[in-house]
C-alpha cells in the first residue's frame, strides 16, 4: 500500500458548505484522519443543496456534499450545549489540527477562542476561515458565494474583454470562488503542520476569504498604484484574450501570446491576406490592433469545429482550448488516462465519479477510500470508542439534543 | 516570534509566466530560498511584458529585463541566477545547486527539462530525496501532455468558462493571471505535503500536476450533477439556483455595483428594513426564498431602484449594519482606500533598484507564530551569480568570470 502524506494527522472540522470542508477533504484525501462535526437535526448547509441524485432532495443525496467531505468520519454535536462544549473540548485534545468557520464572535461566544483552545491543547493548531478574517473594522460582515469574488476584485474584472461596460461585473461559475479559499486555506493550514513537526508549537492561523481571492488578482491590483492602471471588465490586461471566438459547434479559445505562436496560427489558417499585416507580427501589435485581429480570427473560427481548432492548434504549439462543459470534461481521454476519474461507492447513492486530486503525487498520492460520511455515522466509533462514553451516555445525549 | 517556517528549504525554479513563478514564490513566502535559473536566451517571459498604465493600458514589450512591475509581483524573495542550459556545462552546475537544494518547481512544456539532462531521474541521482514539482497544461502523461496553456486555455479546459459569464452570453474565460495563481496554490500545497512526507521519511517524490485538473476539482459539483443528473451546467452571470436575490446591482456612481445576496426570510425583513420598508418589499409575492426566486426579475429591478441613488460604500454599510451579505464590486483602486484591508496590512512596500518604490500584496495568510512575509523585491535578472555559485557552490571569481566569457553563465 502507498504511503500516506499526512498519515496519522488528526483533524477536527467544525465547519460547513464549501470552503472549510473542502480545506479539511483536501487533507483526508491524503491520509489525516479527519472528524466532522454536524450539528443534530440538519447536519452540514451542503446537504441540502444540489446536484442531488435524480434530482430529489434528500440530505444523504447530495452530490457537493458527497464531494467535499471524503474520507472524513462524521458525527453529530452540538458545541452550543453543555455537555456538546464539553465533548468537544474532549475532541479538541484529541486533534493536532482544528478547522473552523464561523463568525469570530459566535466562537467567542461559546467560549471556544484560540487562546482558550490552546490552554487544552497547547500544540493546537487552529485555522479559522471567514469572510474578512479575524480582525478589522469588517470582522463581523457577512458574505456568501456571490459576495467574496466581487470583494476580492475577481468580479470587477469578469468577464474579461467584455464589449459592454453597461453590464454588471460577475462571479465565477458554480461554488469556484469557495473551493479556492478552502485550497487557500489548506495550503497555510500544511504550513503551520510542517512548522508543529519542526518546533513543537501550534499557532492560530487567520484565514480571510477575501484576501485569499485578492491574491490571484495580485498583478492588476497592485498595477493601480504602481502604474496608476485600473483593469476592468472591458479594459483588460490582455487584449489576446478578448472573448473566445465562436465556431461551428461551440467555442474555442485561442492565446498567441508569443511571436512564434503567432506564426503557426497564421499557417494554419492557410496564411489569409489579412494576417500578412505586419502590424501583427509583434505582440505590442496583436494587442494594439487586438480588435480587428479578432474579428478576422473570428471569421475563420466560425467555419471550424472545436475539436479541429483545438487538437489542430495544439498540434502546432498554440495554446488553445475548446471551450469544455461537463460532458466534455467527463469525456476526455486525457484525463482517462491519467486516471483522473475514480469511482466512489456511497451507501445512498450508488457508484459516484469523483476526481482523483490536485496531481499526481508519486510516492503519496491521493486516495478517495470511503465515501462522504452518512449523518451521525460514526457517532458510536468516536463517542465509545475515541472518547470511552457508554451506549447509555450516548442515548442520553441524543435524547438531550446534544449528538 | 520565531523564525520563518522554510528557513532552511531550498527551491529552485525553473519557471515562467504565472504558475510556476507563483508557486516557488509562495513557498519564498515562508522562508524557502528560492534560486530561479534563467538565460538571457530564454528569460522568464514576464520580464518583458510591461503595461503602457494609464486609463487604457496596452501590453508593451520592454528592453530591460528588470523594469517589470508585473515580475515583481511573482517573484519576490527569490534570488536569480544565470545559466544557459542548451550549454552541458550550465546543465552540470543546475545539478550541482540541485544537489544543496530540497525542492524544484519547473514549469515548461513536458520534456523539455528531460531533454536538457533534468529530470526528475536526473536530478534524483545527485539528490535522492529530492522534492521534484512538474506543473503543466495537462500533465506529463496521457496523449495531450504536450499540449500547452495559458490561464484562460486551462481554465477553459477543465470546465470554468462555460459556466462563468452572462447568461445571454458567451463563455467567459479566465483573463489574466487569476487561474494561474490558484494552480501556483495547488502546487504550493503538494509541495509542503510531500515536505511533511519527507521529515517523516526520509523521502522524496515526484508531483505531476496538470491544471486543467486543479480547475475540474474546484468545479466538480457542476461535473457531478452531469454525472447524476445527465444535466450541462451552463452559465448564470451571478444567480443561484434558490436564493434570490442573488446579483450585483447598479450604485450611483461610474461603474459601481454592489453584490447582494440573501438566503433567509430573516435577512429578508432585515434587507427589507435596511432600505427603510418600502411597500413593495411588503408584497406577498417576495415573502419566502422560493416567491422571491420565482419574481427575481421583478425583484432585481426594485433593489436595483434603491441601490442607483446610493453609493457602494453606502448600501454595504446599510445592509451590512443589518446583518445582509452586501459587498461592492472592489475596483483595484478601492483596495487602497479601504480601512478594513488597511487594518489587515493588506499591502507592503519593496524598494526596486531599478523601478523604485513598489506597492506589493502581502502574502493572504496571517499566522501568529511563523508569518509569511515579503522581505525583498523580485531579483535583478542575474543579481545572484556571485552568490549561487561562488558562496554556495565554493567557485572562485576566476572560475566564475570564465563561465560567463564562455557564456555559461549568461
Amino acid at each position: 500500500m502507498a504511503d500516506k502524506a499526512l498519515e496519522g494527522v488528526k483533524v477536527l472540522e467544525y465547519a460547513s458548505f464549501v470552503t472549510g470542508p473542502y480545506c479539511s477533504k483536501l487533507l483526508a484525501d491524503l491520509g489525516a484522519e479527519v472528524i466532522k462535526i454536524e450539528r443534530p437535526g440538519g447536519g452540514d448547509e451542503a446537504r441540502c443543496r444540489g446536484p442531488f441524485l435524480n434530482d430529489i432532495p434528500h440530505p444523504e443525496r447530495s452530490g457537493l456534499f458527497l464531494y467535499l467531505n471524503t474520507n472524513k468520519l462524521g458525527i453529530t454535536l452540538d458545541p452550543e450545549t453543555q455537555t456538546g462544549k464539553k465533548i468537544f473540548l474532549e475532541l479538541l485534545k484529541w486533534a493536532d489540527i482544528l478547522i473552523e468557520d464561523k463568525p469570530p464572535r459566535e466562537m467567542e461566544g461559546i467560549g471556544l477562542t484560540y487562546d482558550k483552545l490552546k490552554e487544552i491543547n497547547p500544540q493546537l493548531i487552529m485555522t479559522s476561515i471567514t469572510p474578512f478574517g479575524q480582525f478589522g473594522p469588517y470582522q463581523d460582515y457577512k458574505a456568501y458565494n456571490l459576495n467574496i469574488p466581487h470583494g476580492a476584485g475577481g468580479g470587477y474584472l469578469t468577464p474579461g474583454g467584455s464589449p459592454n461596460a453597461e453590464r454588471e461585473p460577475l462571479k465565477g461559475g458554480g461554488f469556484f470562488d469557495d473551493h479556492i479559499a478552502g485550497l487557500s486555506a489548506a495550503t497555510v493550514t500544511v504550513i503551520a503542520f510542517y512548522h508543529r513537526i519542526k518546533t513543537g508549537s501550534g499557532q492560530h492561523v487567520d484565514v480571510s476569504k477575501q484576501e485569499a481571492l485578492m491574491a490571484l488578482n495580485r498583478t492588476e491590483i497592485t498595477n493601480y498604484p504602481n502604474m496608476d492602471t485600473i483593469a476592468t471588465r472591458v479594459v483588460g490586461s490582455s487584449a489576446l484574450g478578448r472573448r473566445p471566438p465562436p465556431c461551428q459547434n461551440g467555442y474555442v479559445q485561442i492565446a498567441a501570446l508569443l511571436d512564434w505562436h503567432w506564426v503557426s496560427f497564421k499557417e494554419f489558417m492557410g496564411n489569409p491576406r489579412w494576417a500578412q499585416d505586419t502590424k501583427f507580427d509583434t505582440l505590442d501589435g496583436r494587442s494594439e490592433y487586438g480588435n480587428e485581429m479578432n474579428d478576422n480570427i473570428e471569421e475563420w473560427t466560425r467555419g471550424h469545429t472545436k475539436e479541429e481548432i483545438f487538437h489542430g492548434l495544439q498540434g502546432r504549439g498554440v495554446p488553445t482550448a475548446m471551450i469544455c462543459n461537463a460532458a466534455e470534461v467527463m469525456s476526455s481521454p486525457q484525463y482517462e488516462e491519467r486516471g483522473f476519474f475514480v469511482e466512489v461507492e456511497h451507501p445512498e447513492m450508488g457508484k459516484v465519479v469523483c476526481p482523483r486530486g490536485l496531481g499526481i503525487l508519486s510516492r503519496t498520492p491521493w486516495a478517495l477510500e470511503h465515501p462522504a460520511p452518512l449523518l451521525g455515522q460514526h457517532n458510536r466509533e468516536v463517542y465509545t470508542r475515541l472518547l470511552g462514553y457508554t451506549r447509555e451516555d450516548m442515548v442520553r445525549m441524543r435524547e438531550a439534543g446534544v449528538i | 516570534m520565531t523564525g520563518r517556517v522554510l528557513e532552511g528549504i531550498r527551491a529552485v525554479e525553473f519557471g515562467q509566466f504565472y504558475v510556476g513563478p507563483y508557486t516557488s514564490e509562495a513557498l519564498a513566502y515562508f522562508g524557502a530560498e528560492v534560486i530561479k535559473v534563467e538565460s538571457i536566451r530564454r528569460p522568464d517571459p514576464t520580464r518583458w511584458f510591461g503595461s503602457t498604465g494609464g486609463p487604457d493600458p496596452k501590453i508593451i514589450i520592454l528592453t530591460d529585463p528588470n523594469k517589470s512591475v508585473g515580475f515583481n509581483e511573482l517573484n519576490l524573495n527569490k534570488l536569480s541566477v544565470n545559466l544557459d542550459l542548451t550549454k552541458p556545462k550550465a546543465v552540470e552546475l543546475a545539478k550541482k545547486i540541485a544537489e544543496v537544494s530540497d525542492v524544484i518547481v519547473e514549469n515548461n512544456r513536458p520534456g523539455v527539462l528531460d531533454r536538457l539532462g533534468l529530470s526528475y531521474e536526473a536530478i534524483r541521482e545527485v539528490k535522492p530525496d529530492i522534492i521534484y514539482l512538474s506543473a503543466s497544461c495537462r500533465g506529463s502523461t496521457g496523449p495531450e501532455r504536450n499540449y500547452a496553456g495559458f490561464a484562460p486555455i486551462f481554465g477553459s479546459l477543465g470546465g470554468l468558462s462555460e459556466i462563468t459569464g452572462y447568461a445571454d452570453g458567451p463563455p467567459a474565460p479566465p483573463i489574466g493571471g487569476r487561474t494561474d495563481i490558484v494552480c501556483g496554490t495547488a502546487n504550493a500545497f503538494s509541495i509542503i505535503t510531500a515536505l511533511i512526507h519527507r521529515e517523516m521519511t526520509g523521502k522524496g517524490q515526484y508531483i505531476d500536476n496538470s491544471d486543467s485538473e486543479v480547475i475540474s476539482c474546484l468545479v466538480w459539483d457542476t461535473i457531478m450533477d452531469y454525472n447524476l443528473n445527465g444535466r450541462i451546467q451552463t452559465r448564470r452571470g451571478n444567480k443561484d439556483d434558490i436564493f434570490a436575490p442573488h446579483d450585483c446591482y447598479r450604485c450611483k456612481g461610474e461603474d459601481d455595483w454592489i453584490s447582494i445576496a440573501i438566503s433567509n426570510d430573516e435577512e429578508w425583513r432585515a434587507f427589507a428594513g435596511a432600505i427603510g420598508n418600502p411597500d413593495w418589499a411588503k408584497e406577498e409575492r417576495f415573502q419566502d426564498a422560493y416567491l422571491r426566486k420565482k419574481n427575481e426579475e421583478e425583484l432585481d429591478r426594485l433593489i436595483s431602484q434603491w441601490t442607483i441613488s446610493h453609493t457602494k460604500y453606502e448600501v454595504m454599510d446599510i445592509l451590512q449594519k443589518a446583518g445582509v451579505a452586501a459587498v461592492h464590486s472592489f475596483s483595484s483602486k478601492d483596495f487602497f482606500s479601504d480601512p478594513h484591508l488597511k487594518e489587515r496590512g493588506a499591502f507592503t512596500e519593496v524598494e526596486h533598484p531599478v523601478i523604485g518604490r513598489l506597492t506589493v500584496m502581502n502574502p493572504p495568510w496571517k499566522l501568529s507564530a511563523t508569518p509569511a512575509e515579503i522581505v525583498r523585491h523580485a531579483p535583478l535578472f542575474g543579481e545572484h551569480n556571485n552568490y549561487v555559485f561562488g558562496e554556495l557552490l565554493g567557485m572562485s571569481q576566476e572560475e566564475i568570470k570564465a563561465l560567463m566569457d564562455e557564456q555559461v553563465i549568461y
